[in-house]
C-alpha cells in the first residue's frame, strides 16, 4: 500500500462529533455492571483456583506443538 | 476485485493431566478418541494426500529454513460440521471448517470449544485410573514454550506475495491490542526479570522474524506456508501464526473480520493516507505488547514515529472509505461487514479513552480486570503465584474452573447456535459438502481432507472426489443433490455425469 496525503479524523473525533450524551450514560451503566460483576467473582475465586496455586501453575508444562 | 474471504481458526489446546500419565500425547488421543468413539461415533480419518507444509511462498525457502514434519500416526478424525479433531505433536488441535465470514468463524470457533469440552467430560467419565483431563484455550505455559492458535484466509494467487507481507505486516504487529489474550509477565528470557508485570499479548514476545517458513521456532510475523488446499494457480491460502487464541467472542470476530478486512484492501491496491511501513516490525511487536498506553511511538521505516493506535487508525480509516467506494462483499453477508467496520471504530475509540471499559469485549482487558481486583484485595505484587494462577485458569475450558465463563462477555453467537454448528457444517463452503456426507453416508466416507474426501463403495476401488475450489461444494450447489440421492453410489455417478 503506498502514500497519499489525506488527513483523516481518527475514530475518537469521530465519535466525539456524534451526540454522546446517552452512550456515555449507558456505558457508565455497563462499567458500574462489569464492576459489581468483577467483585462477586472476586468474592468467589479463591473456592475456584486450585489448590497450591504456585505448584499448580508450576507444573503446567506444555512441550511441542505447532 | 477481492475474492471472497473464507477463513478459519486452527486451536491448539494446551493439555494438563490431573493425577495421572502426564504424557501430553497420550492425554490428547485420549481426549479425541473419548469423543470420536462415544460422541461423534465416528471414525472418519484424515488424508494426508494433501500436506506440504514445506513449500514456501516466496518461491523457494532460504537455506537452513525448518518446516514442521508431518505425523500421519496419531489421531486424526474429520468431523460432521466439516471440522478437523486431531493430535498435533502434544496438543489436541480443533481446525475449524472453512467459513465464509468472521461471524461465522466465531460461531465454529465456540463449536471448537464446546466439542473440547464434551472431550474432556467424556475422557473423565472413562478413566479408568481416577485421572482428569483439563484443557486450556491460551498460548503459553509461562515456561518459554508456546502453541498456537493459527487462521487461514483464502487470497487470490494473483497478489504478489511481497504486497502481502508489506501490506499486512503493520496490522499484524498492532491488532493486538485488541487480539491479544493478556499475559502475567514475560518467560522468553527477553526482558529482564520483573521488568514486564502484564502484556497484552500471549505470543507477541515469542516473534523472532519478519517473514518465514518456520512456526515453532524463529516464528516469523508472516509466515510462508504455501499450501493453498485449494487450485494453486487460483489460489493463495494465508496462514497467520501471530495470533493469541480468544475467548471473548468480540476480540475473536475483530482478529478475523479486520484481518480479512485488510487482506481484502490489499488485493484491492487501496492507498492508504500513510506509509505503515515500520523500521524494525518484530521489535515493534515486543513493544507493542508491552504498552498498556497503546501510545508507544513506534520507529516507522522513514524516520517518522506513529503509536500502534495510530497505526490502526490509519488502516480503520482506510477500511471506511473502502466500504464506502468498493464495498464489502469479500467479507460475506453485508451485515458482517458492517459489523465488523462498526466494532472496529468502537473499540479503537474505547482503546483511546477508555480502554478498561472494554471488558465484556477483549480478553487481555477481562483478565487484567480480574488481577488488579485480586491484587486490590489481597495486596500481592505482580510476582505473587496466585496471579499466574488466575492468568492460566483465565483459560481453563472447564465450566466450573474458568474465570473467563464467570463473566458476563458479549455473545455474538448463543451456545445454542455453537451446538448447532458443533455437528453442522457451514453452508456458504465446501465444508458443506464435506459434513454432509458425513453426515448422510459416515461408513462410506473414508478418509477426507480440505480439498478431497475419499469414498469406499465397498466393492469398487477406492474412490476420490477432488474439491479444489473453497466455494464450491456449498449448500446452494449440491444440497438438491446430496439429499436426493439414496446412497454414496448414486451421489458419486451424478457427480461424474
Amino acid at each position: 500500500m503506498a502514500e497519499q496525503e489525506q488527513k483523516k479524523k481518527g475514530a475518537s473525533e469521530r465519535a466525539a462529533e456524534n451526540p454522546a450524551e446517552e452512550e456515555s450514560a449507558a456505558t457508565r451503566a455497563s462499567s458500574d455492571k462489569l464492576k459489581a460483576e468483577l467483585d462477586d467473582l472476586l468474592d468467589e475465586i479463591d473456592e475456584v483456583l486450585e489448590d497450591n496455586a504456585e505448584e499448580f501453575v508450576r507444573n503446567y508444562v506444555q512441550k511441542g506443538g505447532e | 476485485m477481492a475474492i471472497a474471504k473464507v477463513c478459519g481458526i486452527e486451536t491448539e489446546y494446551g493439555i494438563h493431566v490431573l493425577g495421572g500419565d502426564p504424557n501430553p500425547i497420550l492425554a490428547s488421543s485420549v481426549l479425541i478418541n473419548a469423543y470420536a468413539q462415544n460422541v461423534a461415533r465416528q471414525q472418519t480419518g484424515w488424508d494426508f494426500e494433501d500436506e506440504t507444509p514445506g513449500v514456501d511462498a516466496r518461491g523457494g525457502a532460504p537455506a537452513g529454513a525448518q518446516p514442521p514434519m508431518v505425523e500421519t500416526h496419531l489421531v486424526n478424525t474429520v468431523l460432521s460440521n466439516g471440522a478437523r479433531y486431531y493430535v498435533d505433536h502434544a496438543h489436541p488441535e480443533y481446525s475449524s471448517p472453512e467459513c465464509l465470514d468472521a461471524l461465522e468463524c466465531v460461531r465454529y470457533d465456540r463449536a471448537g470449544d464446546l466439542i473440547v469440552i464434551r472431550s474432556m467430560e467424556e475422557a473423565d467419565r472413562t478413566s479408568w485410573d481416577g485421572s482428569r483431563l483439563v484443557a486450556y484455550k491460551n498460548n503459553s505455559d509461562s515456561k518459554g514454550n508456546s502453541y498456537g492458535c493459527h487462521e487461514n484466509y483464502l487470497m487470490d494467487r494473483e497478489v504478489p506475495f511481497f504486497r502481502v507481507v508489506q501490506g499486512v505486516t503493520p496490522h499484524f504487529v498492532t491488532r493486538q491490542i485488541f487480539t491479544g489474550a493478556g499475559k502475567v509477565g514475560s518467560e522468553t528470557g527477553r526482558y529482564e526479570p520483573g521488568s514486564v508485570l502484564f502484556q497484552l499479548s500471549q505470543r507477541a514476545e515469542f516473534f523472532e522474524e519478519e517473514v518465514g517458513l518456520e512456526t515453532t521456532i524463529k516464528r516469523p510475523i508472516v509466515n510462508t506456508r504455501d499450501e493453498p488446499h485449494a487450485d494453486p494457480s487460483r489460489y493463495r491460502r494465508l496462514h497467520v501464526i501471530v495470533g493469541d487464541a480468544n475467548l471473548c467472542q468480540v476480540a475473536t470476530f475483530l482478529k478475523v473480520g479486520t484481518t480479512a478486512l485488510v487482506l481484502a484492501m490489499i488485493e484491492d491496491g487501496v492507498t492508504l493516507s500513510r506509509n505503515l511501513s515500520l523500521d524494525d516490525p518484530v521489535r515493534a511487536m515486543h513493544e507493542v505488547a508491552c504498552d498498556l498506553s497503546f501510545t508507544h511511538p513506534l520507529r516507522m521505516a522513514d524516520g517518522s514515529r506513529a503509536s500502534a493506535l495510530d497505526l490502526q487508525n490509519v488502516l480503520y480509516e482506510a477500511a471506511v472509505n473502502y466500504a464506502e467506494s468498493r464495498g464489502l462483499e469479500a467479507l460475506g453477508p453485508e451485515v458482517v461487514g458492517r459489523e465488523i467496520l462498526r466494532r472496529w471504530g468502537e473499540v479503537l475509540h474505547g482503546l483511546e479513552t477508555d480502554p478498561m471499559s472494554l471488558g465484556r469485549q477483549l480478553d487481555w482487558v477481562a483478565k487484567l480486570s480480574i488481577l488488579e481486583g485480586y491484587r486490590d484485595r489481597h495486596g500481592c505484587d505482580w510476582g505473587d503465584p496466585r496471579l499466574a494462577a488466575v492468568d492460566l485458569q483465565y483459560h481453563d475450558l472447564r465450566p466450573d474452573k474458568s474465570l473467563f465463563r464467570k463473566l458476563d462477555t458479549e455473545v455474538l453467537v448463543s451456545d445454542e447456535d455453537a451446538m448447532v454448528a458443533v455437528t453442522d457444517p457451514p453452508r456458504g463452503t465446501r465444508a458443506w459438502f464435506r459434513g454432509r456426507c458425513l453426515q448422510r453416508w459416515p461408513q462410506s466416507v473414508a478418509a477426507a481432507n480440505w480439498d478431497s474426501m475419499v469414498f469406499d463403495l465397498g466393492s469398487d476401488p477406492l474412490r476420490r472426489v477432488p474439491m479444489m475450489d473453497p466455494l464450491k461444494g456449498t449448500a446452494d450447489h449440491v444440497e438438491a443433490l446430496i439429499e436426493s440421492c439414496e446412497d454414496p453410489r448414486e451421489l458419486l455417478r451424478r457427480l461424474e455425469a
